[in-house]
This record gives structure tokens, sequence and C-alpha cells, in this order.
């Protein structure tokens, strides 16, 4: 390539902008991964300290220090957020998936309509609108069962996580081979009979790498229940923040700890998910 | 041979039966019936409509028109059982099609425990004593991806066999083998036809049909072109279709 003549009144962003096409092939594995972490949590954390020197004030360091069980804590909710959210939609992701392979082309259809609405809009307004719609608390036999707002941003959460679990199943149980079913079949299976006993048990494996992915995505996401007001991390770190005084330099350390813990949390899920996909392709 | 001689009532009726893939006649007038006890051997090139004809048998492709009655049992009514047709119609296929997840055993084990509800253990001798008959003793535990073609395919004639079907449709159940598993696969399926299991087989291998057949169908473009007991079939044929088959197959 013959390379571009400038001149000295050209904007930069004019200038042809280049990717280089070559794609690192270093690949971290879990423990270098985490030591990789701990070196930017010190950079992170240690720099700014060591900048600032002792003086009366507390060091960023000292300060997440003194923090750290308050945002653990609130860790610990987004955890628990992201494992309900996990459970509820794969449990409607599940029978979800069984209708768009079911016979009855009326609910196939209906599943398919669930199925392609919830992956394709955002998950943010999804939490919105069930932050938003569903009532602060139910009357179940004239019990009063109050609904906190942490239960239905699980429930906003499990919404998409039901479509993509049932995308899933749809997949997997359309990967095996018809010649199974005709076999089945002509054993004098039922068709629940064939889908649970022979169709199931042999994707499962093929589903968890899938699974696994859409949990580790629901896990970050968690932090957009900040946004409607459930107090987790995010929400935490940025009331510590303002609790030492809103000082701009503890913007980033803080905001850094939030990163590395969930960094810390789902990138061995990413780096098993990748095993077990190369795993199941050589199986 | 100590052949069972076939009854003289017919357990498969199969009557004029016309089968089309949209546009596509695949079947055009199909008419034949099997004794109880007797080797039904069905040849032709391929493309000529056999598999198909084979599955509307046991209701896997329903029939455009025509009908077909298995033991009593009308198979194109529409409201028929087809549970009740699938347990005493026994089938094999090409690709032996065994549930990868399952051992030998377990293959063999399924459908009478799940479908007909029989006990395990009872079952599990039965299994055993068949995986023995098609000479299997000792592969139990392996699993179908552990196996060659030929065992697999004699594990599908063994977990077909556990249902104690009246008939067995096999369909080119030698043609994904290789050459020298072949034999041990007709071998299994002639000792079947000598204790006078109804057999229905799609079939290229012409020497097996030549010497197990009672009677042997050609079927060229979804018609039967000519029929007879072997011997006749494979020597005089009349139709110059049927001869110019066998020259090449022969």
């Amino acid at each position: 390539m013959t390379p571009l003549p400038s001149t000295a009144g050209d904007l930069p962003v004019l200038l042809p902008f280049r990717v280089s096409r070559t794609r690192a092939r270093f690949t971290l594995g879990p423990v270098r991964a985490w030591l990789l972490g701990a070196w930017l949590a010190g950079l992170v954390l240690v720099m700014p300290a060591l900048a600032q020197g002792p003086d009366a004030v507390l060091s960023p360091l000292q300060v997440i220090l003194r923090w750290a069980p308050l945002l653990l804590t609130g860790f610990a909710f987004n955890v628990a957020i992201s494992l309900v959210a996990m459970l509820l939609g794969t449990g409607a992701g599940v029978g979800l998936g069984l209708a768009l392979v079911s016979e009855g082309p009326i609910l196939r259809r209906v599943a398919w309509g669930l199925t392609q609405f919830f992956r394709n809009v955002p998950w943010l307004v999804l939490l919105f609108f069930v932050m938003f719609l569903v009532p602060f608390q139910v009357t179940v036999f004239g019990l009063r069962v109050p609904l906190p707002d942490w239960i239905k941003a699980t429930v906003g959460f499990a919404l998409p996580v039901m479509a993509n679990v049932a995308e899933i199943v749809r997949g997997a149980v359309r990967s095996v081979p018809a010649t199974q079913w005709e076999a089945a079949e002509s054993l004098a299976f039922t068709r629940r009979q064939t889908l649970f006993r022979i169709i199931l048990p042999q994707c499962l494996k093929r589903m968890l790498p899938p699974w696994m992915n859409v949990y580790a995505l629901i896990a970050m996401a968690t932090v957009q229940a900040s946004i409607v007001g459930v107090t987790e991390m995010l929400t935490l770190t940025a009331q510590v923040h303002a609790a030492e005084g809103g000082r701009p330099e503890l913007f980033a350390p803080l905001y850094g700890f939030a990163l590395l813990c969930f960094f810390l949390y789902c990138y061995p899920i990413d780096r098993l998910t990748a095993r077990l996909e190369r795993r199941f392709e050589t199986a | 041979m100590s052949r069972v001689p076939p009854a003289d009532r017919p357990i498969v009726q199969v009557l004029d039966v016309h089968k089309a893939f949209g546009e596509a006649e695949v079947l055009k007038g199909i008419s034949f019936d099997v004794r109880r006890g007797e080797v039904v051997c069905i040849i032709g090139p391929s493309g000529s409509g056999k598999s198909t004809l084979i599955r509307c048998i046991n209701a896997l492709v329903p029939v455009t028109s025509g009908t077909i009655r298995v033991d009593g049992i009308e198979v194109v009514d529409p409201k028929i059982d087809k549970l009740a047709l699938r347990r005493k119609v026994g089938m094999v296929f090409q690709q032996y099609n065994l549930f990868p997840h399952k051992t030998a055993l377990e293959n063999v084990m399924m459908a009478p425990i799940h479908v007909l509800g029989q006990d395990k253990r009872e079952v599990e001798v039965r299994a055993r004593a068949l995986l023995a008959k098609v000479r299997l003793a000792g592969k139990e535990a392996a699993y179908p991806g552990e196996m060659s073609g030929g065992q697999q395919q004699r594990v599908a004639i063994a977990r077909s066999l556990a249902m104690r079907p009246e008939v067995m449709l096999f369909d080119e159940v030698t043609a994904a083998l290789d050459p020298e598993t072949v034999k041990e696969v007709l071998v299994t399926i002639r000792e079947l036809a000598e204790e006078g299991m109804t057999c229905l087989l799609v079939t290229h291998e012409m020497n097996f049909a030549r010497e197990v057949a009672d009677h042997v169908y050609f079927t060229d473009r979804g018609v039967i072109v000519e029929h007879g007991p072997p011997e006749t079939l494979f020597s005089s044929a009349v139709d110059p279709r049927t001869r110019r088959f066998l020259s090449q197959v022969l």
C-alpha cells in the first residue's frame, strides 16, 4: 500500500483507520489470569496510594480494605440474583424449548413467538418492564406476599435466560439425527418417552457449554439491577464513594474493585466452558 | 434346511399401495402378501421405493392410498394404534441406529422395560440370552461407538427381537457394513428365518435372497415388475428390466 499524502491541515479523523488483522495467539490460563488480575489490582489500588503519601485522608487501598466486607456482600447479592435467575430461567426455558419441538403447531408457534421476543429485546428494557409492571405485593388466598425489588429484578433477568435456554434446548434436540427418532418409534416408544429417555440424554452434554455461557452473561448483567434501584454491588460502590466524600482519586480504585470481582468470577466460567466445548467436540 | 413351513394365512397384506412425496410418486400400486413364517425379499435398483415401502408397513411413513394389514391391524386407518402395531413389527435399519448413550445390553433392554412394562430382571436375562444368540456374549457393557458395524447391527437385531415381534423388517441392513462383517449379520438373519420368524427384507445381497427367501419381489420405479420363488426369478426372469438388473448384480 502506498501511504496517503498527508498535509498539515488534515484532521486525524480523516486519515484511513487501519486495524491489524493479526490476532494474538496468547490465551490466559486460569492461574495466569488470577495473577494478572492480582497485578492489575495492585496497580489500581497501590499506585495512587504511593502517589498520595501517608496523609490524614485514607489511601484508596485503605478505603477498599475498610469497605471490602460491605462491597463483597453486595457482590454476593449479585451472584445470588444471577443464580436464582438462572434457576428460574432454566426451568422455564426447558419447558419453552420442549414446546418449540412439540408436535402441536399452535403450541410451537406461541413458544416460537415468546422465544424470539425475549431473545431480541434489550435486557435492561425487560428489567424496567418487570420492575414497573409487577406490583410490589401480591395477594394469594388472602395472604399478602410482598415482592421486594430484588425478586422482581431476578424475574426480569430470568426472562432472557428462559428464551436463550429454550433456543439451546431446541438446537440440541434438532442436532440429534432423525434416525434416532425413527429407531425409537419403531420400538413403540411414545414421543414423550423418546424425548426424555433417548433424545435429551444424548444432548445434555451439548447443552452444557452454551448454558454456562448464558450464565456468565447474566452474572455480568446483574449490575443493571442498580439502575432500577436494587441495592447490589454497583449501588454500594457508588454509596461508598459518596461516603468517602466523593474524592475523584477513589473512583478508579473502587470501580476497579467491582470490575475485578466480576472478572475473577466470570473468567474461570468462561475458560471452563471453552474447555468443555473442546472436549465435547472431540468426544 | 429345517424350515418351519409357512402358514397359509398372510400376516402382512399390502394392497394397491401408492405413496407420493409431493409431486414425486414413489410407490405406484404395490400389492403383495407375506405369510406367517415366510421369508420375503424385495430387490431392485436404488430409488425404486423399497425403503419407503418397508417403512409404510410399520407406519413410519403414511401411505397416500391403498391398504396395509398386519396381523389384523389396519395400518392406514387414521385412528390406528401405532404402538400396538409396532409391538408386532420389529425393524432393523441400514445405519443400525443404536442409542449411542446406552450399552449394548441397555439398548436391548430399554423397550421391553419402558414400552411393555416388563420386569427388569426378567428382561435382563432375556437380553443377555439374545446377545448370546447373535454371538455377542461378552459385549454387554460395550457402547455402540466401541463396536464394529457388524456388531452394532447384531445388537440392533437383538434389540428388535427383545420386543418379541411377529414380523421382522430389514431395511438394507448390510448395505453400510464392511464386506467381512456382512456375513456375520446374514448368518444371524438366516438363523432367525430357520426358527420360523416372519422376515421381510429389502436387500442387495442376491446370494442371500436366493438361498434364504421363500419369495422374491423385483421392484423398479415404484411397481413390482416380477416376483416368484428365488430359483425361478433368478434363473428364468421374464421381464427385460428384471433380466437387466440381475445381469448387473449377479
